[in-house]
């Protein structure tokens, strides 16, 4: 329980149906840490705030279940943050909330919940869970409500997580939400919905890394550097690697006949590729670590739609299989603009999740 | 039906100590510093109290101050003494395994100029007095080290630290929240000049508790307004409090031996009881030296608060580490003090028994941490890797 809309929603649904519930809330990050990033007044409006939890004891109260938070700062940093940032200053542009999902959520708390006596775990994401009897397997599908959909963030699960998981909110809308909250009494039915990445405030998560490193006393990687462009001419200068992600126009500062955008960026030698809108153009990319959910591994070529951002309109393509059976070779029939290192790509079937991995 | 094995962090108030509250709140409104007859009868009442509570501690009732708590005697002591000092620099000394209610208020005076040396301790949780000694410099204005332990139940060699208090001419002060109505204490024969003491501990409400302040020991107001507690500490008096608290140390002083032979006898069932069912767990701290309801347990591979959790969902109360503002577990910083991992630390439960303890309550217990255990390490990772 967040102390949002959506998971107080869930704790609201699955009290009436009568189960046996308990409510947990995950400390994961003390908002504390980091003053130069909180704005006047505190850091309300972001995870972990006491005013969430705050919220979701009340909610929890209101609805007579017992609650807890739990702590999992530690392993939070270790296995959310730490990896966030390292893959900035790797050039890449990572997704703290798949790791999240991966790594905590779906893994060690799942875990935690289990030893305290729950037999599943329920979440407001908007994504939905069958069991197709045929191949015996779980189906991960997205959510009812296409705009909220969240299962771009949901393709790192496994099979053993979806049997224990559940997505209430799947075959509603977020307005239906709202309107579910305020049929419960639910104290946060008129509460905004919450930022992108819940650790890094105003969404600045240069900001946050830059202030990570000033705490721990480590001076950031000098990635300072040239900007150039397509033909290797050096047209301006940059103030590190993780200011910049593919796709990008702002923050740039170079004067240009047209937009310029960054195409790459090379950590090794500091330096931010930029070119022409149709320089981001790609009609293939390798997805590694691959997770198959809803279909066994692929042995052929097979037609999907891919996703390579969360609000990116899912492209048709061809997934094929490699050597390396954790590897998939994506072909698009239309090249897409900014496919970006770091991110997912995750393969649709209509509203199937066929499973996902990260693009290299 | 819940059983509370929570006594350190908190103590329902007894039916006694109600009896006289009721009453007292009903019927005893006055005003101790006004001049009419309610206010004299609220002032008897509060003298009376006083007097009980100062015979638990075996002080002189002018000696003792009333106030709201742990927390604020614990300041005053520490603030209040420290800012009585005229000279110009100033050393304190007090240990890594303090309550933060004398932990906070010794930063407080950091930033303020004063120097301030945390002794450390042993692995068994209770400080060498030689470490004290060690630490004395010639600027040094107190010396605070705490009476009982909250989390371990250790018992500190005070007496032993008074008398190189003495010697040093250096005042001493001793949070003794978690000694008084447990154990027996004489302020004077443990030769210390501030003590601390809290009500809620003992079965008297929450908002209560008293510092004694040996005779003539020079002491600086940290709250201003009117003249109450001869000057020491503002505010009107808490009549009502302070009865239940003069009330609740009668009970406690007039029980104290026959209620800490059966808790002991119970303590130890449990310690054993859980010792001999749960594989790789083991008690922290000195077993000797410690308060007679207090048992610290690790539970090497498993996460605290998830057992705290599950017991609570069997119906068992009992604590682990320090909640931080959310209410999210931290490591507790006493048992990394005396040595312990974080992964143990974490892996650590406190059982903290009481009046409403009973031996099948003592045992029902026994078998939810039995079961809770296994429970969890089917699950935990770090077990099996280490088993």
């Amino acid at each position: 329980m967040s102390g949002g809309v959506d998971s107080s929603v869930v704790a609201g649904l699955l009290r009436r149906n009568g189960g046996s519930v308990v409510g947990l809330t995950m400390q994961l990050w003390n908002q504390r840490r980091l003053p130069e990033l909180v704005p006047e007044g505190g850091a309300t409006g972001r995870c972990c705030s006491l005013d969430d939890v705050y919220d979701a004891r009340f909610v929890a109260q209101h609805l007579g279940i017992p609650y807890y938070v739990v702590n999992f700062e530690d392993r939070f940093e270790r296995q959310v943050v730490r990896p966030f940032i390292d893959e900035y200053l790797a050039g890449r542009t990572p997704i703290p909330c798949t790791l999240c999902n991966n790594f905590i959520k779906f893994d060690q708390f799942l875990d935690l919940a289990a030893g305290v006596g729950a037999s599943r775990i329920a979440t407001g994401h908007y994504a939905r869970v069958d069991w197709n009897e045929t191949t015996g397997r779980f189906q991960l599908c997205r959510g009812l409500d296409c705009a909220k959909d969240q299962t771009y963030f949901l393709f790192g699960m496994t099979q053993e997580q979806l049997a224990r998981t559940d997505f209430p909110l799947g075959g509603f809308t977020k307005p239906q939400v709202r309107e579910l909250a305020r049929e419960l009494g639910l104290p946060v039915a008129e509460k905004p919905d919450s930022q992108e990445i819940c650790f890094v405030p105003n969404g600045d998560y240069a900001a946050f890394i830059d202030a990570y490193f000033r705490e721990r006393g480590i001076a950031p990687e000098q990635t300072r550097g040239e900007i150039v462009d397509t033909d290797g001419r050096v047209v301006g200068e940059h103030g590190g690697v993780h200011h910049f992600t593919v796709g990008q126009r702002r923050g740039l500062r170079v004067a240009a006949g047209e937009p310029l955008y960054v195409i790459a960026t090379k950590p090794e030698t500091q330096r931010v590729i930029v070119g022409r809108n149709q320089d981001l153009l790609r009609a293939r990319l390798d997805a590694k670590q691959v997770n198959w959910i809803s279909i066994a591994p692929i042995s052929g070529p097979v037609r999907a739609q891919v996703k390579i951002r969360n609000k990116h309109e899912p492209a048709d393509a061809t997934l094929s299989p490699t050597s390396d059976a954790a590897r998939v070779e994506i072909h698009f029939d239309e090249p897409q603009r900014a496919v970006t290192p770091g991110q997912a790509a995750v393969f649709y079937d209509g509203d199937l999740v066929l499973g996902g991995g990260w693009i290299e | 039906m819940r059983y509370y094995f929570d006594h350190n962090a908190t103590t329902p108030v007894s039916a006694a100590v109600l009896e006289v509250l009721v009453p007292a709140l009903l019927e005893v409104y006055g005003n101790a510093s006004s001049i009419h007859q309610d206010g004299q009868l609220a002032r008897q009442k509060l003298e009376i109290a006083r007097g009980q509570t100062a015979a638990l501690l075996h002080c002189d009732p002018k000696e003792l101050v009333l106030l709201s708590g742990g927390t604020e005697a614990d300041n005053l002591a520490i603030l209040g003494s420290v800012r009585a000092h005229s000279r110009a620099r100033k050393h304190v000394i007090s240990t890594a395994i303090e309550h933060p209610a004398v932990l906070n208020p010794c930063r407080e005076l950091e930033r303020e100029g004063v120097e301030v040396t945390y002794v450390r301790v042993g692995s068994d949780g209770v400080v060498d007095p030689a470490d004290i000694r060690r630490a004395l410099r010639s600027e040094t204005v107190l010396i605070s080290v705490m009476h009982a332990n909250n989390e371990l139940g250790t018992i500190q060699p005070v007496e032993e630290i008074s008398a190189i208090a003495r010697e040093a001419g250096v005042l001493m002060h001793s949070d003794g929240v978690q000694a008084a109505g447990k154990i027996s204490v004489d302020v004077k024969g443990l030769g210390v000049d501030l003590y601390s003491m809290s009500g809620h501990k003992f079965y008297a409400p929450k908002g209560v508790g008293a510092l004694y302040v040996k005779n003539r020991t020079a002491l600086r107001s940290i709250q201003f307004g009117g003249k109450h507690e001869r000057e020491r500490r503002p505010g009107t008096e808490n009549v009502p409090g302070a009865i239940a608290l003069g009330s609740a140390s009668q009970m406690a002083a007039n029980e104290l031996l026959d209620e800490s032979v059966r808790v002991v006898a119970l303590r130890d069932r449990l310690e054993r009881g859980i010792l001999d069912r749960v594989p790789s767990a083991g008690v922290n701290g000195n077993t000797v030296r410690r308060t007679p309801n207090t048992t610290n347990i690790y539970f090497d591979g498993l996460e605290g608060e998830a057992m705290v959790i599950s017991l609570d969902l069997k119906g068992f109360a009992v604590s682990s580490g320090a909640a931080c503002s959310s209410g999210a577990v931290e490591p507790s910083h006493v048992l990394l003090a005396i040595g312990l991992t974080r992964e143990r630390a974490r892996a650590s439960l406190r059982f903290s028994l009481g009046r409403s303890n009973t031996e099948s309550q003592v045992d029902a217990l026994i078998d939810a941490v039995a079961e809770s255990a296994s429970q969890l390490r089917h699950l935990s990772p770090t077990y099996v890797a280490r088993s």
